[in-house]
């Protein structure tokens, strides 16, 4: 049996043996791909859910967002195209398994020489899936490197809307949380998944690519699925109410995937993905008045509604105003300026997680937001809401934008092949 | 110092592959059969070492070994790194001719002799084996093993040769009170140490006595070896240091030529062996040096000479991986090739922030990236390698 024809679903114990009803496939409506299982509490997609690696959009996306991240961005060695290849070959093997919730390697952990390393690095041993999904991009430097060169023949190939970020007012990036050639997404519901599986990628990378930044989130900032509770962000309001979900196929054909059509071919049923670490000076917001908070939000901190009224749910209303005229959604308030109304429809997938970097030199948390946002086009939907926000977002008082990254995320891989193929091979 | 991998790996031969070790009495390998053979004359004397041909087809090669001094010598051919033995004969004594023969490919080596069979010889000069076109004999594989792990015990032996008067250089210009020169010497006689550190891990108390740097010392332990000098050589500003007094000078010097001596009395012990899974094990240990204390700049916080370390853990590994080489390449030729790539790589890379001829940059001016660059390389070229024991003993 090889690796790639390992059941579904199995634990690393192979316990669990319900999951291996898994699936979903490729083309059944929009990607909602989550294994289904009854659920309680609709917070996580639940620790025996196995999702298909292989399929015609990466996993990741759409999924139900998991509870834990581990994302890490990586600089590719000064290796040959076909060294790259072999790369996106193995991570795309490692990656079949691990998220069936098997070992990496045919050996695994445990079943291999006493006189070699294991294959396998062995901490999510008897832990099934949990949910894992790996979930890989492409990094304009990977076309064309800083200095110009075309490294692996690529860059023709860069699809135009993998744009350059342009700096925002306000930006106060680290050059230790930006960019990278390649990125992978790995999230579950348990965190010792999650790093298992980056563990593992970067080792299997040592040679070929090493990791340039990576970062930990403990916490999901948003819902994909409408089962799914509205989660808080580290402000303490609920965040990705108004999100794309994944059963509104519409949005997410419309917004979250590249088309057939588009500009680059290879692209097709992949999408962008904009990483942007946001640290929180929380100890200063958390000395704001409740009052303060909500209007700088636009939101109710409680029930997460607008204050425009009714539940969270409801569509915001822009125009109402207050006794004395004044604007009950705020002007400059985040909701308002983040809002599709306010940016000619433009809507993201945010797949964002809370984070805490430990704590600075002056005594403060070190948190805020690891904010992930899938579109089909960032110059048409992260691009002009980020400007907008930047220039006027109340929030900004409080919000430090210290990492930035895009990535094209190709579609899904197929079995045999490996994930990312279409860019090579015309 | 130390790495668990390392200590694991040289302790001596025992257990399932004990039957690959040997003892240093294994005769040299005979004669091929098939006849013919190219004969060298070699006369040792006190400062030369003559040969009679500086090349030979490859094949067969026959050096007959002649003491022309009043002291014991040692005749060692070496490979095209001047460092790994090819083939060595130890113990001439004067005016009794011996032989050494071996089957060489064609290459570059290195001839020299070794009187009174210590420091880093005398008359090193090149010998080239030019191709013969007639396929080199191999011979099986058992005694391949032999071969190698008994040419590696003669390059341990010549490594603590040269660090025992290394040693005595740079502890006589510290005690003489002429720092500069201590400091000059510090990090090319302890590359002698580095390139073999896993074998004084092996004996137990020697490397912590020899090499402990001084976060290693529990509190109320004594601090002696190497580092506790190089604290005194280069003192740290501010931090209210007092200088060693020259009695302590004294003692911590003698205390190091002490163990330094056991080191090298331990390695040339009659019955001293290693097996070959210990020499495997010893080029992941080295390399684990490497990523673990050197990379980061902890292994010499005062003198920043790491990357010397660095240069001497690379060799050492390379070493002992060229002496499994052969023995792997059939087994696992994609293994070969990645190694040998990688090795190569890691050398180009690091050459390009100097040599131990000439010294390299301090680690203190090496800029992140760079030190980034250089833990990829490590990174690289130690993933690979992590499979070469299974691969050897396979």
């Amino acid at each position: 049996m090889t690796a790639n024809d390992a059941p579904s679903g199995i634990s690393r114990r192979g316990l669990l043996g319900l999951a291996g009803a898994g699936v979903v496939g490729a083309g059944v409506g929009i990607g909602v791909d989550r294994f289904v299982l009854p659920r309680e509490s609709a917070s996580s997609s639940g620790a025996s859910a196995s999702y298909p690696f292989y399929g015609e959009h990466q996993s990741g996306i759409t999924t139900a967002a998991q509870d834990r991240l581990h994302f890490a961005s990586f600089d590719v060695a000064d290796i040959s195209r076909s060294d790259l290849i072999g790369l996106l070959t193995d991570w795309t093997a490692a990656s079949a398994r691990m998220t069936q919730g098997l070992g990496v390697g045919p050996d695994g952990a445990v079943g291999g020489r006493l006189d070699a390393p294991p294959d396998d690095t062995g901490e999510a041993l008897d832990l099934p899936a949990s949910g894992l999904t790996i979930t890989f991009g492409f990094g304009p430097t990977l076309f064309t490197s800083a200095d110009g060169t075309d490294r692996f023949g690529l860059a023709n190939r860069r699809p135009a809307a993998l744009i350059d970020l342009p700096h925002f007012a306000g930006d106060a990036l680290l050059a230790d949380f930006v960019g990278g050639d390649l990125c992978i997404q790995a999230c579950s519901d348990d965190p010792q998944v999650a790093v298992h599986a980056i563990r593992n990628l970067s080792r299997i990378a040592f040679g070929r690519a090493s990791i340039r930044w990576s970062q930990l989130g403990f916490g999901r900032t948003s819902s994909t699925t409408r089962e799914q509770v509205t989660p808080r962000n580290l402000f303490g309001f609920k965040d990705g109410t108004a999100n794309v979900k994944a059963e509104d196929t519409d949005q997410v054909n419309g917004h979250v995937w590249v088309p057939d059509g588009d500009s680059a071919a290879w692209m097709t049923g992949g999408s962008y993905l904009v990483a942007r670490k946001i640290r929180m000076t929380i100890e200063t917001w958390d000395r704001t008045a409740l009052r303060e908070q909500q209007r700088v939000v636009g939101r109710d901190k409680g029930a997460g509604a607008p204050l425009s009224g009714g539940t969270e749910f409801s569509d915001p209303d822009f125009g109402k105003k207050d006794a004395t005229g004044a604007q009950l959604i705020d002007t400059d308030a985040h909701l308002r300026l983040a809002h599709p109304k306010q940016n000619n429809g433009a809507v993201l997938l945010r797949r964002g997680y809370n984070f805490v970097d430990g704590n600075d030199d002056l005594g403060r948390l070190n948190a805020g937001l690891f904010f992930l946002a899938f579109q089909r086009d960032p110059r048409t939907q992260f691009v002009p809401i980020q400007l907008s926000l930047a220039g006027h977002d109340a929030m900004n008082e409080y919000i430090r934008h210290v990492g930035s990254a895009i990535f094209a995320v190709p579609p899904g891989a197929t079995k045999g092949s490996y994930i990312g193929s279409t860019l090579f091979e015309a | 110092m130390i790495s668990r991998n390392a200590r694991a790996g040289l302790a001596i031969a025992a257990g399932a592959t004990a039957l690959l070790a040997l003892t240093a009495c294994v005769p040299n390998t005979s004669a091929s059969g098939n006849g013919e053979s190219t004969s060298v004359a070699v006369s040792s004397t006190a400062d030369a070492c003559a040969v009679s041909k500086s090349t030979a087809p490859s094949g067969t090669v026959v050096f007959t070994v002649k003491n022309n001094t009043d002291q014991v010598t040692e005749f060692y051919l070496l490979a095209d790194d001047g460092l790994r033995v090819v083939g060595e004969v130890e113990n001439v004594s004067p005016g009794v001719p011996r032989t050494l023969t071996v089957h060489l490919a064609a290459g570059k080596y290195f001839t020299v002799c070794k009187p009174g069979m210590a420091g880093e010889g005398v008359g090193k000069a090149e010998f080239t084996v030019t191709g013969s076109g007639k396929a080199i004999e191999l011979t099986g594989t058992r005694s391949r093993l032999t071969a190698a792990a008994k040419n590696y015990v003669a390059y341990l032996r010549d490594q603590v040769s040269q660090l025992v008067p290394a040693t005595q250089g740079f502890l006589a210009a510290y005690l003489a009170g002429d720092t500069a020169t201590a400091m000059a010497l510090y990090p090319t006689a302890r590359a002698y140490y580095e390139r073999i550190e896993p074998v004084a891990e092996s004996f137990g108390d020697l490397d912590p006595e020899l090499d402990n740097r001084e976060a290693d010392v529990a509190s109320g332990d004594e601090w002696t070896g190497w580092h506790r000098i190089e604290k005194d050589l280069w003192p740290p500003a501010n931090a209210g240091y007092l200088p060693l007094t020259p009695d302590q000078r004294i003692a911590y010097a003698a205390k190091l030529t002490t163990n330094t001596q056991q080191l090298s009395d331990a390695v040339h012990a009659s019955d001293y062996s290693v097996s070959i899974d210990a020499i495997s094990n010893g080029a992941i240990g080295l390399l684990d040096e490497v990523a673990s204390g050197k990379i980061t700049g902890e292994e010499e916080i005062w003198s920043h000479t790491d990357l010397w370390d660095f240069q001497a853990n690379l060799e050492g590994a390379k070493v002992a991986y060229d002496v499994v080489r052969d023995i792997v390449a059939p087994k696992n030729p994609a293994l070969v090739k990645t190694l040998d790539s990688r090795f190569g790589s890691l050398e180009t890379q690091l050459a390009g922030h100097g040599s131990l001829a000439t010294g390299f940059r301090f680690y203190d001016q090496l800029t992140t990236s760079e030190i980034k660059a250089l833990a990829d390389g490590v990174n690289a070229l130690g993933e690979p390698l992590s499979r070469l024991t299974a691969a050897v003993v396979d």
